[in-house]
């Protein structure tokens, strides 16, 4: 598949920025943590009606699930499938524990300022994604419960949870076609629960092939019923 | 499981006492200080709530911050309600149901028809009750909120147990008649709830109920 594929084009997002860009429908995305250890925090808009956008609860209830993998969809508020993963080589994708904001990471990792660090400065979640949210005239009301690709936390019976630390390696990745025209919004900071006491993000590559539309046959499309009906209403979105 | 607690508060000195009907959405003001209670009139009722500050609705509920924030994901007793700028703005000080959903949201036409069949659109949503009071109530429409300030809500009474292999269920409740739950304003809070409508799933029986809602001073 993606290997076969020359990529149309490849980025990196080094560890603790932030990134947008329009990803087209039929287009997909291999997410890269070059390093190990990485979270890559996102979320995903319609590009014509960016009013409709992730919605967590629906994609967790939806799939009976409490994380993501491959055969997993993320769905938009008005019940249409946004994108899938059609590939996982981490196994848990994170999408009940947001982003960092600045107090959190000032409070973990100490106080940097553009003015002595430079680029090296500790940049939270939270910023990441509102700088590039008021690029599209989006703001506060428009964050809401994000993915953290490559980050794994689990409950207990009581449900306190535990991060995983070392969940990914370097060179795992995650393969995410896009079902829809979708404003992708991402920040590379730290996961909130993130066991390191050093701040030290991984960087994540980008890297965008022509996937197509999802196939009658599509592993995510036939994950669940529940996916059918959701790709159903996508592709009605589309007609 | 968690401890039960239960409140020493007499309905008889409350400042406001309501029933919200099985299906209504519901919003008001809850000042800083004040105790709020819900209580599950008949059992199993679910209860989607979402809060804002008073002041400026940007700053809301967070469902994530209040999980991340706490490392846990049910709430109960002692459980701090967090808002989208790290602010607490609820404490849970009573709880004699003992565990409370943040992750299931809202129902809503568009889910539905994914969750349970296409032509289950038409029913009726708490979605749809959340869009009817930010339409209606003054308390919503001078503050200009609309569906972007719709986010994760909490699910009071509701029983969604995850698993350590990442398991989502709609278990069946563990609440009955009578059971309640209370928080602690700790900062003035518009309160926005829809008594779910929901008539697919046997978490409640296929049967929605009404609940009280009770506010006293501090």
């Amino acid at each position: 598949m993606a290997e076969q594929t020359k990529f149309l084009w490849e980025e990196l997002v080094p560890g603790g920025t932030h990134w947008s860009g329009l990803i087209r429908r039929g287009t997909a995305l291999r997410l890269t943590d070059t390093e190990g250890g990485a979270n890559l925090s996102a979320l995903f808009y319609n590009t014509e009606d960016k009013l409709e956008r992730y919605n967590m609860p629906d994609t967790l209830k939806a799939q009976h699930t409490a994380f993501l993998t491959k055969g997993n969809v993320c769905y938009s508020d008005m019940g249409r499938v946004m994108c899938s993963i059609i590939e996982d080589s981490v196994g848990w994708h994170d999408t009940i524990c947001g982003i960092t904001d600045s107090a959190m990471i000032e409070a973990k990792y100490g106080k940097t300022a553009f003015q002595t660090h430079r680029n090296a400065m500790y940049r939270n979640g939270k910023d990441g994604l509102l700088i590039e949210l008021a690029k599209y005239g989006l703001g506060k009301r428009d964050l809401v419960a994000n993915v953290n690709f490559f980050s794994k936390v689990i409950p207990d019976e009581a449900g306190n949870l535990s991060f995983v630390t070392g969940h990914s390696k370097a060179g795992n990745y995650v393969d995410v076609r896009f079902d829809m025209n979708v404003l992708l919004v991402l920040s590379a900071a730290p996961h909130p629960l993130e066991s390191k006491t050093t701040y030290q993000p991984a960087t994540v590559k980008l890297s965008a092939w022509h996937a197509g539309l999802a196939e009658a046959d599509d592993v995510c499309r036939n994950a669940c019923e529940q996916n059918q009906r959701g790709f159903i209403n996508t592709e009605r979105y589309y007609l | 499981m968690s401890q039960l607690i239960e409140s020493k508060l007499d309905p008889k000195n409350a400042v406001l006492s309501e029933v919200c009907k099985a299906g209504n959405p519901w919003i008001a003001e809850v000042k800083k200080g004040q105790i709020f209670r819900i209580l599950d009139l008949e059992g199993n009722q679910a209860v989607d709530t979402l809060f804002y500050c008073a002041a400026d609705p940007e700053e809301r509920y967070s469902a994530v911050d209040t999980i991340a924030r706490q490392g846990k994901l049910y709430l109960t007793t002692g459980s701090v309600l967090y808002s989208s700028e790290g602010n607490p703005m609820l404490t849970i000080v009573a709880d004699t149901c003992g565990r409370h959903d943040t992750l299931g949201g809202a129902c809503a036409a568009e889910s539905n028809t994914v969750r349970y069949s296409l032509d289950k659109r038409p029913m009726h949503s708490c979605r749809d009750n959340f869009m009817h009071a930010l339409n209606h109530c003054d308390c919503a429409t001078h503050r200009q909120m609309s569906k972007r300030d719709i986010t994760a809500n909490i699910n009071f009474f509701m029983n969604v147990p995850v698993t350590a292999e990442g398991g989502l269920s709609f278990a069946d409740g563990i609440s009955g008649a009578g059971k309640y739950v209370e928080m602690r304003a700790e900062m003035d809070v518009v309160v926005l709830i829809s008594n779910c409508p929901q008539l697919n799933n046997p978490c409640n029986a296929y049967n929605p109920t009404p609940v009280q809602l009770l506010v006293w001073n501090a």
